[in-house]
């Protein structure tokens, strides 16, 4: 690693920045000091909510409107940045502070060719000729390692993938070798291996060229990875800060360490024995292709969501099904419940046929398999109540009103929510939406539930929360999971048995244990070396 | 912040409200104010407003009370407005309803059907469908609701298309709730501020149809409207350019309300976080 | 290129489009009260027997209504609209010398509303706070709001009768002999009046959507990446905010073409403007159901070709929609 000069080249002091009347705090962030020094990697850590994108927000002088800086400094180079004009700020956008954001998908103007947008970095600060221009930014699409650098300067971003159009942000972030880089959150939308790659990337460029990087993240996992130093915010606040390692190991900080916790670690608990060797569920076989209808000129597409998946499920186990983004997880949830139906192959419950059930006989075995859905910003009716979000499914099958309301108060009291049934969505927060999901799940007492990605959307502390109350209730109600993630650290926490799928495929199955400490198959190697920070923290019970 | 509130911020659509509460009143106190028809034949013609007490706005070339057809032309107006507007709910609802939740064939029916319509010229057809009906105020109706259904339909598409696979109405089917409970109770109360706002903007749309119709003769004989009063007085707007100015004042002061109380209710039905408002 | 699949695939739907107009038309002169016969003809026709006897030979109205309906539709598949008594000529005659007309009428009409549409637009968005952006923005809501015909004949009021700066009525003087560039200053002074008329409405629409598209776009994402290179803010909002910003309002266009060929009835009626709206007023006072069903028919075509047109230039500005990857 290069070596770090002795003075920081990016010093916040003090630094407070007020949000608009209105919103849920008076401040952004409040009295935050830190200093980024020049080659070394700093990471930004907190949840949603922290303000850790703001600071960086205020230093490229992009903060959104009404936000405004109140009190402290940040100097670069010895500069306040906060007493910049905007012209100022122009001249040192992208010319010696680079900037690359969280969503590839929408970062990139969509009717621009990617090369121009590239070459455009060099026309805002008048260098190079246009030749010249395009010259550099196909070097520097080669340096960030896109495939076919020559096709893809001329490609338009909706023809690149969200791993490509991130290296294309690294490469107009870099383009002017800028001596700081501001990463937000750049790896946060990516699937797994490919944010393995980016980071990879991230930490080769800093090496090459001696960079400061501030990387702004939610991940402590990323931290383990790539970070010299480590700040970690909270509610606008600094709560710790200090070289990576030293708080790794020996968080000082209480919040430091509930974060740190929070991660499925890779202690793997004991597997517990299932019940019995009844199988509850067998799955034989599934195969979906979905078919994209084609018009007189275009033709038909095909995905084909599942290839002869086969597994089953006994009563009281709980399976992680674990996958990227297409490997078909969340189809094999949606088709074990009956909101899409396989092709071909066999579906039971308890030894009886559940695939080919409709109308009458259907409505009355239905309620042995609910769900829990991933959002819980859309999971629940913004017009309903959520005691009557609940009381749907009892009154749905005839029982009267009254019953179904009284089970209903009683479930939000087992998820931990009592006397809230009159209450709206939009008063609750997500974690607690997750709950009132859970709850809407119990209410026709079911025997299984599919956890569709079911805490990914939610904040790691929260995150452990949930997790928790799906254990508990799991031993009360004996219950059988079907727990759907892309991530497979969360998966060995509370799975006995794991499966990992690729492309519709089922590439591993086994105990947990097994599938975690010994996995057999290069993609489950593959999955478990990109978790960031692994290498770092691996432990046995 | 309640509804109301919301919709008083937007002082615009305050002042559509006031605007369109006077003509209401207007057009219910015709009777009081000019009890006898305005087709009746009162004064002298062609006299300049303000010169004759009882008569502030003059009389038309047959000697009619501007003033009086004013009034009545409100009630015209408003009702036909209102009532084809209402109709073209009627129709446009259900099928983009059922064309957006059940998709397939029907979806696709709907679609032809809807682009059909947007590539004729749709005062054209209300046009040639009163003509042929022989014009009446059922004929008005009809012909402006057949021509105002479509933009309706595909709203409503729009909305249920992308509303049937939330996953509260996928909670709603795991259940076992029927399709049409699903429909009435989980997608349409969350379509209902952009359809209420669209259609407060088809009622002024449907006014100005309606007096565009007038204005070419094809208006309800029986009726005094608007548009009739701008059309009859048109060989003579050199002598008499008033008998033209208000009666079109009054319908761009409806329509005109018309379309800020349907934005203030776009305002107050969905408060965006950060919204630039002119 | 695959351009030319996509009109051929556009002009085979509107075939299809025209097809079901012609079937429409059809059954509407069944459906109309009285005589089919004595509708085809006209008020002015049903008075002439022998013409009755004619049409009812040629479109066998006495037959079977499959029968009927094969003669109509064949008839106009060779270009045999039917002949207005009232006009002594072939319908089909009569709508193509006044074609040319609405052509001028509305095409200026389009490219002014869309022109300064979007460049109000533009203004208004970049000054949205301050009271010039309001002030632009309740003109447009004025104009929006305004009855086409009457803000025509306040127009006529205003700058014919009382400031007599431009001509009222017409396409050209009539008498005067013009020809060549003359004749071309002429028509453009007759047009002043009418295509600003009609054009006015659409540019409230284009100003209101420019507005917000524009608004709408600086609040993305990549304009944040834009600002983040350090771009000036000329070079954003011409690149990367406009470019974006175009691309809703093409698609407005092509739906507003329909609004725009019913609102050249009511100006060339007003302005007395040789078109085919006007004819089609003419048609309504005549009672000549037939010619005024040619008009319908012809209005749709014209709706329906420049549809094509918007279709093809927003295909060429967005990269994203193809036919086959």
């Amino acid at each position: 690693m290069n070596e770090t000069s002795s003075s920081p080249l990016l010093s916040l002091r003090n630094l407070t920045i007020a949000l608009p009347k209105g919103a849920d705090r008076a401040y952004a962030v409040e009295d935050v000091s830190y200093d980024v020094k020049r080659g070394e990697i700093l990471c930004v850590v907190g949840e949603s909510g922290s303000g850790k994108s703001m600071a960086a927000n205020a230093i490229m002088g992009l903060l959104p409107k009404g936000v405004r800086p109140v009190g402290g400094e940040a100097l670069f180079d010895g500069q306040d940045l906060l007493t910049l004009t905007e012209k100022q700020h122009r001249q040192l956008r992208g010319l010696r502070i680079g900037m690359i954001f969280q969503e590839p998908m929408t970062a990139l103007n969509p009717l621009m060719r990617v090369g121009a947008q590239i070459s455009e970095v060099f026309e805002a600060h008048g260098m190079l000729s246009g030749r010249e221009r395009q010259e550099k930014a196909l070097a520097l699409l080669i340096e960030v390692g896109i495939p076919q650098p020559e096709k893809a300067i001329r490609a338009y971003p909706f023809q690149l993938s969200g791993g490509q159009r991130q290296r294309v942000m690294i490469a107009m972030a870099l383009a002017l070798e800028p001596e700081l880089l501001i990463a937000d959150e750049p790896t946060t939308a990516l699937d797994v291996t490919t944010q393995a790659q980016i980071l990879e990337l991230t930490l080769d460029l800093q090496r090459r060229r001696g960079m400061a990087v501030m990387f702004i993240t939610h991940d402590f996992g990323v931290v383990a990875e790539i970070a010299n130093r480590v700040c970690v915010m909270r509610h606008g606040k600094i709560v710790e800060l200090g070289d990576a390692r030293p708080v790794l190991d020996n968080p000082q900080h209480d919040y430091t360490r509930a974060l740190i916790e929070a991660i499925p670690s890779d202690v793997i608990p004991e597997a517990r024995g299932a019940e019995t060797d009844t199988p509850l569920l067998e799955v034989d076989s599934l195969n979906k292709v979905f078919r994209s209808r084609g018009g007189l000129f275009k033709p038909a597409r095909e995905v084909h969501a599942l290839r002869d998946v086969s597994f089953s499920l006994v009563k009281g186990e709980t399976i992680g099904i674990v996958g990227e983004s297409g490997s078909g997880k969340s189809t094999l949830g949606r088709c074990v419940v009956r909101l899409e139906h396989p092709d071909s192959g066999t579906m039971k419950l308890s030894g009886t046929d559940f695939m080919n059930l409709k109308g009458e006989a259907l409505r009355r075995e239905r309620h042995r398999v609910q769900m829990i859905f991933q959002d819980p910003y859309a999971s629940l009716n913004p017009r309903h109540r959520v005691g009557y979000a609940i009381a749907q499914g009892p009154l749905a099958n005839g029982v009267p009103r009254a019953k179904a309301m009284a089970q209903a108060d009683a479930l939000l009291e087992l998820v931990g929510l009592g006397g809230t049934a009159d209450r709206f969505p939009h008063e609750f927060s997500g974690g607690q939406r997750q709950r009132i999901g859970i709850a809407r799940a119990l209410a026709l007492e079911p025997e299984l539930i599919v956890a569709d990605e079911a805490v990914s959307a939610l904040d790691v502390s929260i995150q452990a929360q949930i997790l928790e109350l799906l254990e508990e209730l799991k031993q009360k109600l004996s219950l059988s999971l079907l727990f759907i993630t892309h991530d497979l650290r969360v998966a060995a926490q509370i799975c006995d048995r794991i499966i990992v799928m690729q492309h519709g495929r089922i590439v591993e199955q086994g105990p947990a244990r097994d599938v975690f400490l010994a996995p057999r198959e290069a993609y489950t190697r593959q999955l478990l070396e990109a978790i960031p920070g692994r290498p770092e923290a691996l432990e046995t019970a | 912040m309640s509804f109301f509130a919301r919709f008083a911020q937007n002082r615009g659509a305050l002042i559509g409200l006031i605007i369109l509460v006077t003509i209401i009143l207007m057009a219910i106190s015709a009777p009081l104010f000019y009890p006898e028809s305005p087709w009746r034949m009162v004064q002298r013609p062609f006299l300049p407003p303000l010169e004759v007490d009882g008569f502030p706005l003059g009389t038309d070339t047959m000697g009619r009370n501007v003033a009086a057809g004013l009034m009545h032309g409100a009630w015209v107006s408003l009702l036909i407005g209102l009532v084809s507007t209402l109709v073209a709910l009627m129709i446009g609802v259900p099928l983009g309803a059922v064309a957006g939740y059940y998709g397939g064939l029907i979806d696709d029916a709907l679609m032809r059907f809807t682009e059909f319509f947007q590539t004729i010229p749709n005062f054209a057809l209300a046009i040639v469908l009163v003509a042929i009906m022989q014009p009446s105020v059922t004929s008005i109706v009809v012909a402006i609701a057949l021509v105002s259904w479509p933009p309706v339909a595909r709203l409503v598409r729009a909305e249920f298309m992308s509303l049937r696979h939330r996953e509260y109405v996928e909670a709603a089917r795991l259940v076992g709730q029927s399709n049409r409970t699903i429909i009435l109770r989980q997608i349409l109360p969350n379509t209902l501020s952009p359809i209420i706002v669209l259609a407060s903007l088809m009622v002024a749309t449907a006014i100005l149809l309606e007096s565009s119709l007038s204005f070419l003769g094809l208006g309800d004989p029986n009726v005094m409207s608007w548009g009739y009063m701008i059309g009859a007085a048109r060989t003579v707007i050199r002598q008499a350019w008033w008998l033209s100015f208000f009666p079109g004042l009054a319908i761009l002061l409806t329509v005109l309300a018309l379309n800020l109380v349907g934005e203030g209710l776009d305002d107050a039905l969905n408060p965006k976080l950060s919204r630039e408002r002119s | 290129m695959l351009y030319a699949r996509l009109i051929v695939m556009r002009l085979l739907k509107a075939v299809v489009v025209l097809f079901l107009i012609v079937i429409f038309n059809f059954f509407l002169i069944h459906m109309a009260p009285g005589d089919p016969a004595a509708v085809l003809a006209g008020e002015a026709g049903a008075t002439d027997e022998q013409f009755l006897r004619q049409l009812r030979e040629q479109f066998g109205l006495d037959q079977p209504i499959y029968v009927q309906l094969w003669r109509y539709v064949s008839g106009i598949a060779m270009l045999d609209f039917g002949y207005s008594y009232r006009q002594q000529m072939p319908v089909f005659d009569l709508i193509m010398a006044r074609m040319p007309a609405t052509l001028l009428l509305t095409g200026t009409a389009f490219v002014l509303s869309l022109a300064l549409g979007i460049l109000a637009g533009s203004l208004a968005a970049a000054r949205a706070k301050k009271p010039s952006g309001s002030l632009i923005m309740a003109l447009a809501l004025l104009f929006y709001a305004t009855p086409l015909f009457w803000v025509a004949l306040m127009a006529v009021v205003l700058f014919s009768v009382y400031l007599d700066w431009l001509p009222a009525y017409g396409m050209y003087t009539v008498g005067a002999g013009y020809t060549g560039l003359a004749l071309a200053l002429d028509v453009g002074k007759h047009l002043i009046l009418p295509a600003t008329t009609l054009a006015l409405f659409f540019m409230a629409i284009y100003t209101r959507m420019t507005r917000t598209s524009m608004l709408e776009a600086s609040q993305q994402d990549y304009v944040k990446t834009a600002r983040a290179k350090g771009l000036s803010p000329r070079i954003i909002q011409r690149r990367h905010i406009l470019r974006n910003a175009l691309l809703p309002i093409i698609t407005l266009a092509g739906l507003q073409a329909g609004q725009m060929v019913g609102g050249a009835i009511l100006t060339e009626t007003v302005f007395a403007w040789p078109g085919i709206g006007r004819l089609m007023y003419e048609a309504l006072m005549q009672r000549d159901y037939n010619l005024l069903l040619g008009i319908f028919f012809f209005s749709a075509a014209l709706v329906i070709v420049f549809n094509i047109l918007t279709d093809l230039v927003y295909r060429l500005a967005d990269p994203r929609i193809k036919e086959a990857s």
